[in-house]
């Protein structure tokens, strides 16, 4: 077993609230060493509130698991997860599931009025015309906006 | 126990309690995008409140849950400003703007922590803090933006401003009033802080609330 294979193994495992991408998608997996028979996989956490991220640990014993070998999953709690580590691959599978990507972190400080106002393109028809309906949605990683040309609420995976 | 396990305990039941009174909104908020907001917000803070248990109950040799629920009132060391139930909704943002600039306080403090588990969650909390922080903001321009607003705003914030004093340790309040009365355009009053340890009767109200099911049940329960 080289660390390749878990790569590939963990990238089986669909995210429990958005199953179209996986947890290699969504950058959650930080490191993985293997060490005899045992595999240390460190996890980042996407936010702290998420009720996803015990399925997603049992998830990834049980992958290991069927490679024959221990997984050893270390929860890093810090800021080195931000929606940047989201990958191309997985931003473009959100995008078709119809849940728009984060917009990449800027510099400075996130911005109310930014986020009101513009620069968030419809994951339907493609047009750059919505505004911000609820920084808040249905699960801690999702904020609300309606496209003003097709007239269709969506899903904004927040950037974080 | 240790100084450092008393300010993880006294963060993680700001955070818990205050989850709690957010979640009172959900359902009955003035209309469906505030039931949303305030819902996921509270699910952010008891996620906060877990991970500072965590770190809490592996000092202490027990877990999140027991730390969280098994305690009597008396022993939680949540500031009092959190247990106030203020299902009013001038009050309620007036809560929310306080509570979340001192949180950016508290938690850019604690990103400076030379211990670095606690560097770490700050760090993360603060990433998602920022959209409370926002949310915050927006409701303070809208109720300045009334003659109305501005009224009910002022009278709550002569009411919570001590509370709010007293989530802060000594040091960092003159920030907290620095950037509350240049936000929000007015003096606030020279008072005494409310401080942590004294507590109010609606916390044992809210503890029986949020306990019953867990006391109901025998220990080892699985759920």
């Amino acid at each position: 077993m080289t660390v390749d294979e878990v790569w590939a193994a963990l990238a089986e495992i669909p995210d429990p609230e958005i199953p179209v991408i996986s947890l290699v998608d969504l950058g959650v997996v930080k490191d993985i060493e293997i060490e005899n028979d045992s595999v240390r996989i460190e996890f980042t956490p996407t936010f702290l509130g998420c009720p996803a991220l015990e399925v997603m640990q049992r998830a990834m014993e049980a992958k290991v698991d069927e490679l024959g070998a221990k997984a050893d999953v270390r929860v890093v709690l810090d800021d080195s997860w931000s929606t940047d580590k989201i990958t191309p691959a997985g931003r473009e599978k959100l995008r078709v599931a119809g849940l728009a990507p984060p917009a990449p972190r800027g510099a400075g400080k996130l911005n109310l009025v930014e986020l009101q106002r513009g620069g968030f393109r419809c994951p339907y028809c493609g047009s750059m015309e919505t505004h911000l309906e609820n920084l808040f949605g249905p699960t801690p990683c999702r904020s609300i906006r309606y496209c003003d040309s097709c007239r269709q609420p969506f899903e904004q995976f927040k950037t974080i | 126990m240790s100084k450092r396990t008393d300010l993880l305990l006294s963060f993680a039941d700001d955070e818990l309690f205050l989850g709690w009174r957010n979640s009172e909104w959900t359902g009955i908020a003035p209309f469906l995008e505030e039931d949303v907001a305030f819902s996921s917000i509270a699910q952010n803070e008891i996620g906060h409140a877990r991970a500072l248990y965590e770190l809490a109950a592996a000092e202490l040799g027990t877990t999140a849950d027991e730390l969280a629920f098994d305690r009597p009132p008396d022993e939680y060391r949540c500031a009092p400003f959190v247990q106030l139930r203020r299902l009013e909704w001038a009050r309620t943002i007036a809560r929310h703007w306080l509570y979340e600039t001192a949180d950016e306080i508290r938690l850019a403090a604690l990103k400076a922590s030379e211990e670095p588990d606690i560097a770490g969650i700050a760090a993360k909390m603060d990433r998602e803090e920022a959209y409370h922080r926002m949310h915050a903001e927006m409701w303070i321009d809208r109720l300045l933006s009334t003659g109305e607003g501005r009224a009910r705003l002022d009278e709550a914030l002569d009411e919570l401003w001590p509370y709010a004093l007293g989530v802060l340790d000594d040091q960092l309040r003159p920030e907290l009033r620095r950037r509350a009365e240049e936000r929000l355009g007015r003096e606030l009053p020279d008072v005494a802080p409310v401080s942590r340890g004294v507590h109010e009767a609606e916390l044992v109200a809210l503890w029986e609330e949020m306990t019953m099911v867990r006391r109901s049940a025998p220990a080892g329960t699985q759920w």
